[in-house]
C-alpha cells in the first residue's frame, strides 16, 4: 500500500471531515434546543449551494465571499420553516413531528428540481483546480480553505453559544424547555432562532461545498443521512460531538477509497452506524438519549 | 414475614447520589409509607424496584427472588406492580382497553381478561366510563385508572407512587379508601405521598428519606414528632422555635 | 358497527363487479390503488400499531421483488413460493434492523434513521452486483400463466391486487383483537408504561416489524411480475418509501380503513397530476404537491381523513358509540339539566 497515498486520503478525508462537522453541527443544534430532527438538513444544504452557484455564476462573487449572504438566505428559510411548521408540532408525538420535516426536504429537494433541472452544476470557482503539496501529498486548495473556513465558523458558533447573551438563552431553552419560559425567555423566539442557525450553519457548509462536488438536486437526502450518522456516532445534541463525528466519518470514508469503489463510500458509513448502534448508541461522546 | 427486602440500596446519577446504603422491609399484607422533602430519592427507590434504573449497589428481594437485573415488565410479572407519579394512561384508547393490557399478561384469553377487567373498573368507580377514551378522562379518575390497570396484573406488592397529588380532600379520602380495600385483598403497598392525611390513614409504618437515607422510621405518630424529621421539612429555624 | 359492514360489503361487491364495466387504463389505477393501499398497510403494522416509524419500508419491497425474479430467473421457482423465499429473508433483515433498533428502548429517532440507512444501502449494494442486475436492472420476460405469477391484461392482476388489500385488512382486524396487538398500541401510547405492566417490549416491537417486513415483501413480488422491470432506484429508493406512507398517513395512521381511503383517495390524484405535470419541465411538481399535502395533513388532520370521516358519517352509520368522550357526555348531561 502506498503510504502517500494513504496519507494524502487522510488528510483529504480530515478536510471533507471537518465539513461534515459543520453540516452536523446544524443538526445537533437544532435536535439539542427543540428535540427535533430536522429530516430537511441536506435539502437545505443544496438550497445554500444553487444561491451560491447563481451569486457566482450571475455576479462572479466567489462562493467564500457569498458565504455571508448565503449563510442568512437559509437562516431566513429556516426561520421560516420553524415558526410556521416546527412550532407547531413540538408537542406531538414522535411519528407526527417526522413527517412534515420529509415532506419539507421533499418540498425543497423538488423545488430545485423544477427551478433548475436535473443537470449537474460544476462551476469554475476560483480555487477549483488548483492543489498544493503538504509533504509529499496533494491536497485541494479549496478543501483546505472549506476545511478552515468550517472550523472557523464551527469555532464562532461554540463561542457565541458560550458568552454571549443570545447563545446563553439558547443553551437555557435547551437545557429545560419550561424553566426558561418562567424566566421570561420567549422560547418561541429561541426556537425560530436556533432553526435558522442551525439552517444558516449548514447552508454556509453548502457554500463551501460548491467548489468540490457537482451540484443537483438530489444531493441533499444522502447528506441528511450522513450528518445524521455523524450526529449519531458523536452523540445527539452533543456539538463538539457533531464535529469529532464528522472528522472520524470524514476519515473513513475517504480511507475506504484504498480498497473500495467510491460509489460504494456509503457502505463505511453504514457500517459506522451498525457499529454505534450494537455497542454504544448514545454516541461516542454521549448525548441526549 | 417480609415480602419485600431492600438492603444497602444505592444509585448515583453521574456526581449525584440519589439513594445511599437505604435498607428496608415491607411485611407480607402490610403498608409502608415513604415520606421526605422533594428530591429525596423516593421516586428513585420506585425506579430501581420496578426495574427501570439498575442500583449500583445493594439488594432487593422481592418473595425470596432477587430483583437485580430484572427488566420492568420482568419484574411486573414477577408480582410488584407500580404507579407513575406523572399519570401514563393510554391515552387513546378506552379505559377497558387500558385495563386489558394488564389483565392480558396474567390471562391469555381475551374474553377472560375483559370480564377481569370489567370487575376491577366497577370496583374501582370507573364503571360508567369504561369505554369512554383514557384521553378524555380528568385527573381523579386517571388517577383510578392508574390504580386499576396495576391491580389488573395481579401484583404481591403495589408501589404507588404519589396517587393523591392534585387531588381534592373528597377525592383523596376516596382514594384512600380504595386503597384500603385493595390492601384487604392481600396487596402489599409501599407508599409514597407528600399528602400527610394519606400518609396517617394508612401507613402502619413510615420510612422517611432524605438526601437518599434513612432519617426516621417508625409508627405515623412516631414520625411526625421525630426532630429529624420536622427539620428536614421545616428546617433548622422551626426546630429550635418549638423549643 | 353493523351499518358499516354493510357499507363495506357493498363497497366489495361494487369492486368485485368492475373489471366487468372499465377499461384497461382505468383497471390499471384500481390495480396501483389496491397495491398501494396493501403497502400502506402492511406498513401500519408497524408504524400504525407500535408506533415505530420506518422511513425505509421500500427495502422490503425491493427484497420481495429481487428474490422471486432471481430464483425464478435462475431456478425457474414459481414466484408463488419464491415469494415466500423472498418473506423469509425480508423477516431476516427486519429482525437485524430491529434488534440494533429495539435493543435499548431508544428513542425514535435512531429507529428511523436505521431503517432510511438500511433502505439507502441495499440500494447501493444491489447497484453493484452483476447478479441483479446492478445499474441497468432487471427486464422479466413475459411467460403468462399462473404459475408464473403473470397474466394477460389487467384483470387477473385487478383481483389479485384486491385480494392482497382485503387480506391485509383482515389480518390488521385480526391483529387488533389480538392479546398481540393490544399489546403493541399500549407500546404505541407509552411504552414505559407499557413495560411496567408487564409487556416485554422489545419482543412484541420484534414481532411488528418482523410481520410488517413479510407482508411488505409479498407485493415487491407481485409488483415484479406486474411491472416487468427492476430498478434498485426505484424498488428501494426513498421515493417509494415516501409513496407508500402517505396514504396510511393521510387516510388515518393506526386504523383499518386508513390505508385504503388513503389510497383511494391519493392514487387517481396520483395518476391524474403525473400525467398533466410531467410533460417537460414540470417533473417534480407532483412530488411538491405531496410534500405540500403531506405538511398539510399532519398540522390539521392528524388523526388522518378516516377519523373525520367517521364522524361526519356517524350519524348515518351510527358506528361507535364507544369513541364519544368523557367530556362530551359532560357537556350533554349539562345541555340537558
Amino acid at each position: 500500500m502506498d503510504s502517500t497515498l494513504a496519507l494524502q486520503l487522510l488528510i483529504q478525508g480530515v478536510l471533507l471531515g471537518g465539513l461534515y462537522g459543520l453540516i452536523a453541527l446544524g443538526l445537533s443544534l437544532i435536535f439539542g434546543v427543540m428535540g427535533v430532527i430536522n429530516f430537511a438538513h441536506g435539502q437545505m444544504m443544496v438550497i445554500g449551494m444553487y444561491i451560491s452557484y447563481w451569486i457566482f455564476v450571475l455576479l462572479g462573487v466567489e462562493p467564500y465571499l457569498s458565504l455571508i449572504i448565503v449563510s442568512a438566505a437559509i437562516f431566513v428559510l429556516g426561520y421560516v420553516i420553524q415558526s410556521s411548521v416546527v412550532n407547531r408540532i413540538l408537542d406531538y408525538p414522535e411519528a407526527m413531528q417526522v413527517l412534515p420535516l420529509v415532506a419539507i426536504g421533499i418540498i425543497l429537494e423538488n423545488t430545485a428540481l423544477l427551478l433548475w433541472g436535473p443537470d449537474h452544476r460544476s462551476p469554475q470557482t476560483a480555487f477549483s483546480l488548483d492543489t498544493i503539496w503538504l509533504g509529499g501529498a496533494m491536497i485541494d486548495v479549496s478543501r483546505l480553505i472549506a476545511f478552515s473556513m468550517a472550523i472557523i465558523i464551527t469555532l464562532a458558533i461554540f463561542i457565541f453559544l458560550k458568552k454571549s447573551n443570545m447563545g446563553k438563552r439558547i443553551r437555557a431553552a435547551a437545557d429545560n424547555r419550561m424553566a426558561a419560559t418562567l424566566v421570561g425567555i420567549n422560547v418561541s423566539r429561541i426556537n425560530n432562532f436556533s432553526f435558522g442557525l442551525g439552517a444558516a450553519t449548514t447552508g454556509a457548509a453548502g457554500a463551501l461545498l460548491l467548489p468540490l462536488m457537482p451540484l443537483s438536486p438530489n444531493l441533499g437526502h444522502d447528506f441528511t443521512l450522513t450528518a445524521f450518522i455523524v450526529v449519531i456516532l458523536g452523540g445527539m445534541g452533543n456539538l463538539v460531538g457533531a464535529l469529532v463525528g464528522g472528522l472520524i466519518l470524514g476519515v473513513a470514508e475517504s480511507m475506504s477509497t484504498l480498497f473500495l469503489p467510491a460509489t460504494l463510500k456509503q457502505v463505511v458509513s453504514f457500517g459506522i452506524l451498525v457499529i454505534i448502534m450494537l455497542f454504544r448508541p448514545q454516541g461516542l461522546l454521549g448525548g441526549k438519549k | 414475614m417480609s415480602i419485600l427486602k431492600v438492603t444497602k440500596l444505592s444509585k448515583r446519577f453521574g456526581g449525584l447520589t440519589a439513594i445511599l446504603e437505604l435498607s428496608f422491609e415491607l411485611g407480607q399484607g402490610g403498608i409502608l409509607g415513604l415520606i421526605g422533602p422533594n428530591g429525596a430519592g423516593k421516586t428513585t427507590v420506585f425506579n430501581c424496584l420496578s426495574g427501570f434504573h439498575t442500583p449500583d449497589s445493594g439488594e432487593m428481594i422481592f418473595s425470596g427472588k432477587s430483583l437485580l437485573g430484572m427488566q420492568p415488565y420482568q419484574v411486573c410479572q414477577a408480582g410488584l406492580a407500580r404507579t407513575f407519579q406523572i399519570v401514563k394512561p393510554f391515552l387513546t384508547i378506552s379505559v377497558l382497553d387500558n385495563v386489558m393490557v394488564g389483565a392480558l399478561i396474567r390471562e391469555p384469553s381475551i374474553r377472560k381478561a375483559r370480564e377481569e377487567s370489567m370487575e376491577i373498573i366497577k370496583w374501582a368507580g370507573l364503571g360508567s366510563m369504561a369505554h369512554k377514551e383514557a384521553e378524555g378522562l380528568p385527573l381523579p379518575f386517571r388517577k383510578r385508572l392508574e390504580m386499576a390497570r396495576a391491580l389488573a396484573t395481579r401484583p404481591k406488592v403495589l408501589l404507588l407512587d404519589e396517587v393523591m397529588a392534585g387531588l381534592n380532600p373528597t377525592e383523596v379520602s376516596e382514594i384512600i379508601e380504595l386503597i384500603k380495600e385493595v390492601n384487604k385483598k392481600g396487596v402489599s403497598i409501599l407508599l409514597i405521598e407528600h399528602v400527610m392525611q394519606g400518609i396517617m390513614a394508612l401507613s402502619e409504618r413510615v420510612l422517611v428519606i432524605n438526601y437518599g437515607s434513612r432519617i426516621a422510621e417508625g409508627t405515623p405518630a412516631e414520625v411526625v414528632k421525630d426532630e429529624k424529621v420536622i427539620e428536614a421539612y421545616l428546617g433548622k429555624e422551626f426546630l429550635h422555635a418549638q423549643g | 358497527m353493523n351499518r358499516l359492514y354493510i357499507l363495506l360489503t357493498a363497497v366489495l361487491s361494487i369492486l368485485l363487479l368492475l373489471p366487468f364495466f372499465l377499461e384497461k387504463y382505468i383497471l390499471g389505477i384500481f390495480v396501483m390503488i389496491f397495491f398501494y393501499a396493501y403497502l400502506g398497510q402492511s406498513w401500519n403494522i408497524l408504524t400504525g400499531y407500535t408506533g415505530h416509524i420506518s422511513l425505509g419500508h421500500a427495502l422490503y419491497v425491493g427484497v420481495g421483488a429481487y428474490t422471486s425474479t432471481f430464483l425464478a430467473q435462475n431456478y425457474g421457482l414459481s414466484p408463488w413460493i419464491g415469494m415466500l423465499v423472498g418473506g423469509a429473508f425480508a423477516v431476516v433483515i427486519a429482525l437485524f434492523l430491529g434488534y440494533l433498533g429495539f435493543r435499548f428502548g431508544l428513542r425514535g429517532v435512531y429507529f428511523v434513521i436505521l431503517t432510511i440507512a438500511f433502505a439507502e444501502i441495499t440500494r447501493l449494494i444491489v447497484s453493484h452486483v452483476e447478479a441483479l442486475g446492478s445499474f441497468s436492472g432487471i427486464f422479466l420476460d413475459f411467460n403468462p400463466g399462473f404459475w408464473n405469477f403473470q397474466f394477460r391484461g389487467n384483470v387477473p392482476y385487478y383481483y389479485i391486487a384486491l385480494g392482497f388489500m382485503v387480506f391485509s385488512m383482515i389480518v390488521v382486524r385480526i391483529l387488533e383483537g389480538s392479546r398481540a396487538g393490544r399489546f403493541m398500541v399500549a407500546i404505541r401510547e407509552d411504552e414505559e408504561a407499557a413495560q411496567a405492566l408487564g409487556v416485554n417490549a422489545f419482543k412484541y416491537n420484534m414481532i411488528a416489524i418482523a410481520l410488517s417486513a413479510f407482508m411488505t415483501s409479498l407485493a415487491g413480488t407481485f409488483y415484479a411480475n406486474y411491472i416487468f422491470y427492476l430498478h434498485p432506484d426505484t424498488l428501494f429508493g426513498m421515493a417509494l418509501s415516501i409513496e407508500l406512507i402517505l396514504r396510511p398517513i393521510i387516510g388515518g395512521l393506526g386504523t383499518i380503513l386508513g390505508p385504503a381511503l388513503g389510497s383511494f383517495i391519493l392514487t387517481p390524484l396520483s395518476e391524474i397530476s403525473r400525467s398533466y405535470f410531467a410533460k417537460g419541465g414540470f417533473e417534480g411538481l407532483h412530488l411538491i404537491l405531496y410534500g405540500v399535502l403531506a405538511v398539510l395533513v399532519v398540522l390539521f388532520m392528524p388523526k388522518g381523513i378516516i377519523y373525520y370521516a367517521k364522524r361526519w358519517l356517524n350519524p348515518i352509520l351510527r358506528l361507535d358509540k364507544k369513541t364519544v368522550t368523557y367530556t362530551e357526555k359532560r357537556k350533554e348531561a349539562k345541555a340537558e339539566s
